[in-house]
């Protein structure tokens, strides 16, 4: 009895080395990343990648933040951000309450055509979407990225905002309209708040999108001043390819506030990222 | 109630926008993709009607045609590591201490900037200095390779670092769905003298079916539209060695500036991944659809 118990015990412990494994292999190249960007080239090169910088070079994360654009970039990247995500989440949760509560002939249509739009590649709407730009004047200008962001982030919203709807009860709805409540008082005073959890767990999937996104910015923004972090740190580093502690310091720079984040809201960050797909 | 919820102007004045946003961003430029590509245009100046010719290049571009294999290779190679996903999500639906905190290590690389991922990727295949050839050569690999610089290999290296940003979002997903499986199935299981391999394969994973489609939608659809890291660590190279369908659609769009060729790419692009996700869903569709309660 005691040495089945202890056969069991030991194949539990061995059960975690492969869990470690992959936690160490995901978390290693930050870690080595971390270490870089804190050393000068002459240590980089003599020193073992593992190794602590002898003294960490702060000075690092000084000089690119000034130098090059990479302020200028941070900041249009959080106001671009900030922007898109209160668009994206103000519009979806109208859509979702129509969709959800609302009796209408079109509305699966509808929710069917926001939920295909989840599965097009951006490239096949890249020419269409930068020919329409440059013929309304918006190439080259913030709303370009802002107003395509919405857009195509408003299905993945949508989709996590319908399983939070689907649970709210009707009963809520009928008291208010026996009360005299019009639709709009309803939704916005009543049913609206009553969403804050999940509409906090969208705004930060959405924020993290935004944040990192890529292809949008480097085709329609050309001028330094309203580029955003993605694209500012890719010629960041085509400058300064060989300053291995100045690049480290600016992709630090890029992931700190998105790590930060998810120090603080992992739970969220979690769920809403299960809840997009799980109950698809 | 019937009526107050069912009021026309309401309900388009709550849809309409954030539906124009869907079909003027979304819907009309994959229409126009497919037009475009009918067209010879190279951005400035005018376009000029050249009915199929476009796609009938298109079907004899070699070079496309490898770019395409690469993407399906991708393909097959992440739904392939789905496997090893829902393998960890099993252990860790366990009863694992400290489970919440491996899947949010796991997930850290999914929530970065592609940008960032890539140019941090780079540096560890870097030959000389790269935290991957340094360790080979400490454990006594004399010729380590050159990876990003070597057709045979570059193509697999970049798979490797995109596998590596998507995994704990799978096992996020497949972890999320084990820990909605009632434990009182696994329980009745178990007294009726299930080991635990058993009650994986013949109770956790038909509970899951569902979720395990849908993620190989995810990674199949997901890897025939991928772009990011292999625009920004290699850019398709060297010698189209690493070329996948987007980042050939994006260099002749952007690059050469052909945008009637590039736009019948899209159009092409968009076809192949709806008629894989219809595909995916007749190949997998059941009727004994399984459920919780």
């Amino acid at each position: 009895m005691t040495a089945s118990i202890r056969w069991r015990k030991l194949f539990y412990s061995l059960i975690y080395i492969p869990l470690i494994a992959v936690a160490l292999l995901q978390i290693f190249p930050l870690v080595w990343l971390l270490i870089f960007s804190l050393k000068d080239n002459q240590e980089v090169f003599t020193t073992a990648p593992w190794a602590l910088p002898s003294t960490p070079r702060w000075e690092n994360y000084v000089k690119v933040w000034s130098e090059g654009n990479i302020n200028v970039n941070f900041i249009n990247s959080v106001w671009i951000t900030t922007v898109s995500v209160v668009l994206t989440v103000a519009l979806a949760s109208f859509v979702t309450f129509a969709i959800t509560r609302m009796q209408w002939r079109l509305k699966s249509l509808v929710l069917g055509m926001f939920m295909v739009g989840l599965m097009i590649p951006v490239h096949s709407t890249l020419i269409p979407l930068f020919s329409l730009f440059t013929k309304i004047h918006l190439i080259d200008h913030p709303l370009s990225i802002i107003l395509t962001y919405t857009a195509f982030n408003l299905p993945i919203t949508i989709m996590i905002l319908l399983g939070f709807y689907y649970t709210l009860p009707r009963e809520v709805e009928e008291a208010s309209i026996i009360d005299g409540c019009s639709v709009n008082r309803m939704f916005l005073q009543v049913i609206l708040p009553m969403t804050t959890p999940v509409m906090v767990t969208t705004a930060i999937i959405n924020m993290i999108y935004n944040w990192n996104e890529f292809v949008f910015v480097n085709t329609f923004i050309s001028s330094d001043k309203y580029k955003t972090l993605t694209v500012g740190i890719q010629n960041f580093v085509g400058q300064y390819s060989t300053d291995w502690g100045a690049i480290g310091a600016t992709l630090m720079i890029s992931i700190l506030p998105i790590l930060i984040a998810f120090f603080f809201l992992s739970n969220q960050i979690v769920e809403g990222i299960a809840a997009g797909s799980v109950k698809g | 109630m019937n009526k107050v919820m069912s009021n026309k102007w309401i309900i388009a004045l709550y849809v309409l926008p954030g539906f124009m946003f869907l079909a003027v961003l979304v819907y009309i430029p994959i229409v126009l993709t497919g037009y475009y590509g009918l067209m010879e245009w190279h951005g400035l100046g005018e376009m000029k009607f050249i009915g199929l010719g476009n796609y009938i290049k298109l079907i004899k571009d070699e070079m496309f045609w490898k770019s395409a294999y690469h993407s399906f290779l991708l393909a097959l190679f992440s739904a392939l590591s789905l496997i090893g996903y829902l393998l960890v999500a099993l252990i860790l639906a366990g009863r694992i201490k400290g489970a919440d905190l491996f899947r949010k290590i796991y997930l850290i690389p999914m929530l970065l900037s592609s940008v960032a991922i890539a140019q941090l990727w780079l540096k560890i295949y870097h030959p000389t200095n790269g935290v991957l050839n340094l360790l080979l050569v400490a454990i006594g690999v004399e010729q380590p390779p050159t990876w990003l610089a070597d057709p045979k290999i570059v193509l697999y290296a970049v798979f490797l670092a995109i596998l590596w940003q998507y995994a704990g979002f799978y096992i996020l997903i497949y972890y999320a769905a084990l820990k909605n499986v009632p434990s009182a199935l696994e329980e009745a299981a178990r007294i009726d003298g299930a080991g635990p391999w058993q009650v994986a394969w013949k109770i956790k994973l038909p509970l899951i079916s569902g979720v395990i489609k849908v993620t190989v939608v995810l990674a199949i659809v997901g890897s025939l539209k991928y772009f990011d890291l292999i625009y920004v660590m290699t850019g398709g190279g060297p010698n189209g060695a690493s070329e996948v369908m987007a980042s050939y659609m994006y260099r002749h769009a952007f690059k050469s500036f052909d945008f009637g060729y590039s736009s019948a790419i899209g159009f092409f692009l968009l076809l192949i991944c709806l008629v894989v996700t219809w595909l995916i869903r007749k190949l997998t569709a059941s009727d004994d659809h399984v459920q919780y309660s």
